[in-house]
């Protein structure tokens, strides 16, 4: 397959966490690269390091050695305000715990990033209307997290990735606490995205999952392997 | 954005009322003191200062406390007039008198002066006529009365020419005065009648003139110092033989006792209102520690700092001007309440106070609001999001 540009570059990028005194080796060296319009799976089991690595790529985290370039440009050049720009207008980031907002409802969770492009009220309703019915939620439109299942709170998280049409979309298993059905209705909603040309990077455990993906890599211990 | 900022702050002080209005209750506490005390002193002297000028600023009240063997008579008062500064003297000798008219009787003052006396007091005819000079030189028994004292003892019936009492003594009276609201007569609401000068001075067994008024013809201080020099030359240099009051001055001794008060009081009001700010400091870090996942939630789908630190600064402000709305209302009721209690003041809230709370208010809000929504806005993402309150 003839490799277009690449758009997430890691290099030996390491992370460790120092707990009590001890040294958690969270990522270790390692290297990658998802070129436009991949689409990965990232297969490794518990504490391997996958939401360490996902958060760094998600520009939430900054590595503590090795080079993170995205975009063509290294991350450390970007000022913390285009980092949140980035993080708005190209990155979709399903977060493993949802990270909703309580306070919200399942609408205004998914219009918040839209508030945050200056959309205007119209383009943002029919955005969010879109998301929703994506996922399958346009009854539970107005219910606040506490009063939906994991799974409806999961497929909220979705939508919310989805609705600001990112260039990038993150998941971090993002059907975790779905049943097969509509782990595969949100794994369609995936495959559109990427034919519609945006890069996904989607962390599973499951292997099934992965295996709808073009590229799966493999996490173990912090360290990186291509399968394929 | 910043209608979404203001909806977000909006939201979040909604969503914790009680909380809000705890916060917001030291703002309205400080508001509520600043403007009732700065709108009750102003109304007070308001009041007190319509009253002093409407006695006549240029007014000076003179006093002979120790005649030195050589008493002030009333060809000495017009001496006086011929300094040029001096524009008029007229004597108030006064007792106390029961005055009557038919069965009617009241207790009231008599004040046995001259033509004078009048304009210098700034009282105005209703109508007859005041005293003349001829009253005066034939010890005539004519008397004005005030318009209480009209009132009072003819009840609305025509008043000159009809005859009344002065301790027993058969007057004729040939003006009643207008309603006059100056200090004195409010402060002691009494009923007064004048004479002339000389028939006071035999009612009462005083000859001399012990008190006087003088009105000057330009500045009274100038007046004033005038006046004092002819006394002392008269009494024997001797300062303590006679006092004199100048209402410019008692008037603008009080302007400076009520600015000052004004001052003070505003002062306590503005730390009243700083306690509040702090107030509002102290609940907004609370919960900006409390929402610090929601921040790391807002920053990790593209708010930057500048949108949460706006997110914030708005709603301590939202709560510092809603308690400033709520302490002028609850002020405008406090000063409603007072008014028709006092009575005769009305207090109420000029428009400058009214600002001042407002902006006052802003400002606490701002400043306060400033640090912990910094350090709201300066969270790092990622260790906002993993924070578990
Ligand atoms: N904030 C932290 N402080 C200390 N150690 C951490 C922290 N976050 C993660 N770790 C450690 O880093 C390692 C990798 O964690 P990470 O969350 O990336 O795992 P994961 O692959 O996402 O696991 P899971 O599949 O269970 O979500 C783990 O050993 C974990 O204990
Ligand atoms: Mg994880």
């Amino acid at each position: 397959m003839a490799r277009q540009k690449p758009i997430i570059i890691l290099r030996d990028v390491s992370r460790v966490y120092h707990v009590g005194g001890e040294e958690v080796r969270a990522l270790d060296h390692a290297s990658m690269t998802v070129y436009e319009g991949d689409f990965v799976a990232i297969i490794g089991p518990s504490g391997s390091g996958k939401s360490t690595l996902m958060n760094i790529v998600g520009c939430l985290d900054t590595a503590d050695s090795g080079t993170y370039i995205l975009d063509g440009q290294e991350i450390e050049r970007y000022s913390e305000s285009e980092l949140a720009r980035i993080r708005n207008r190209k990155i979709g980031f399903v977060f493993q715990n949802f990270n909703l907002l309580s306070r919200l409802t399942a609408e205004a969770n998914v219009e918040l990033p839209l508030i945050y492009q200056h959309l205007g009220y119209a383009e943002r309703k029919r955005r969010v209307e879109a998301a929703l019915e994506r996922v399958g939620l346009t009854d539970r439109a107005m219910h606040k997290p506490t009063e939906l299942s994991g799974g409806q709170q999961q497929r909220v998280a979705v939508a919310r990735a989805l609705a600001t049409n990112p260039s990038i979309l993150l998941a971090d298993e993002p059907t975790g606490n779905l049943d097969s059905k509509t782990g595969q209705d949100i794994m369609e909603l995936f495959r559109n995205l990427h034919e519609g040309g945006a890069t996904i990077v989607l962390i599973t455990h499951n292997e099934e999952i992965a295996a709808q993906a073009k590229r799966r890599i493999r996490i173990m211990d912090g360290h990186v392997t291509e399968v394929d | 954005m910043l209608l979404q900022s203001i909806k977000m702050a909006w939201e979040s002080v909604r969503s914790n009322k009680m909380r809000s209005f705890l916060t917001m209750l030291g703002i309205i506490i400080g508001v509520m003191a600043l403007v009732v005390m700065v709108s009750l002193v102003n109304g007070a002297t308001g009041a007190v200062t319509d009253r002093i000028s409407s006695l006549g600023s240029d007014l000076l009240s003179v006093s002979v406390t120790d005649d030195k063997g050589v008493p002030l008579r009333l060809e000495d008062l017009d001496q006086l007039t011929e300094d040029e500064t001096i524009a008029a003297v007229a004597p108030s000798g006064s007792m106390y008198a029961n005055v009557k008219h038919g069965y009617t009787e009241v207790f009231a003052s008599v004040t046995g002066t001259t033509a004078s006396y009048f304009p210098i007091e700034g009282l105005n005819l209703d109508e007859g006529r005041t005293l003349k000079t001829v009253d005066v030189e034939n010890a005539a028994y004519v008397a004005v009365l005030s318009a209480n004292a009209a009132e009072k003892l003819f009840s609305g019936d025509n008043a000159i020419g009809e005859k009344i009492t002065i301790n027993g003594r058969a007057f004729t009276v040939v003006g009643t005065l207008e309603e006059n609201d100056s200090l004195m007569s409010s402060m002691f609401a009494s009923y007064a009648v004048y004479v002339p000068f000389t028939v006071e001075s035999r009612m009462a067994g005083q000859p001399y003139i012990s008190s006087f008024v003088a009105s000057a013809v330009g500045d009274t201080d100038v007046a004033e110092k005038a006046l004092a020099e002819l006394l002392r030359a008269r009494f024997s240099r001797d300062d303590d033989a006679y006092s004199i009051i100048n209402m410019s001055s008692i008037a603008s001794a009080l302007d400076e006792v009520t600015g000052t008060l004004s001052l003070l009081l505003g002062g306590i009001a503005a730390i009243s209102l700083l306690v509040g700010g702090i107030g509002i400091m102290n609940i907004m870090l609370v919960s900006v520690t409390e929402r610090t996942k929601e921040i790391g939630i807002r920053k990790a789908i593209g708010a930057g700092r500048g949108t949460i630190l706006m997110q914030f600064l708005i709603e301590a402000l939202m709560l510092s001007l809603f308690g400033c709305i709520f302490g002028l209302l609850v002020s405008a009721l406090i000063l409603a309440i007072i008014s028709s209690i006092a009575g005769s003041i009305t207090f109420s809230m000029s428009l400058d106070v009214v600002l001042l709370a407002v902006g006052f208010s802003s400002a606490i809000g701002l400043i306060f609001g400033l640090y912990p929504a910094n350090q709201a806005a300066k969270k790092h993402p990622i260790d906002a999001l993993r924070y578990e309150g």
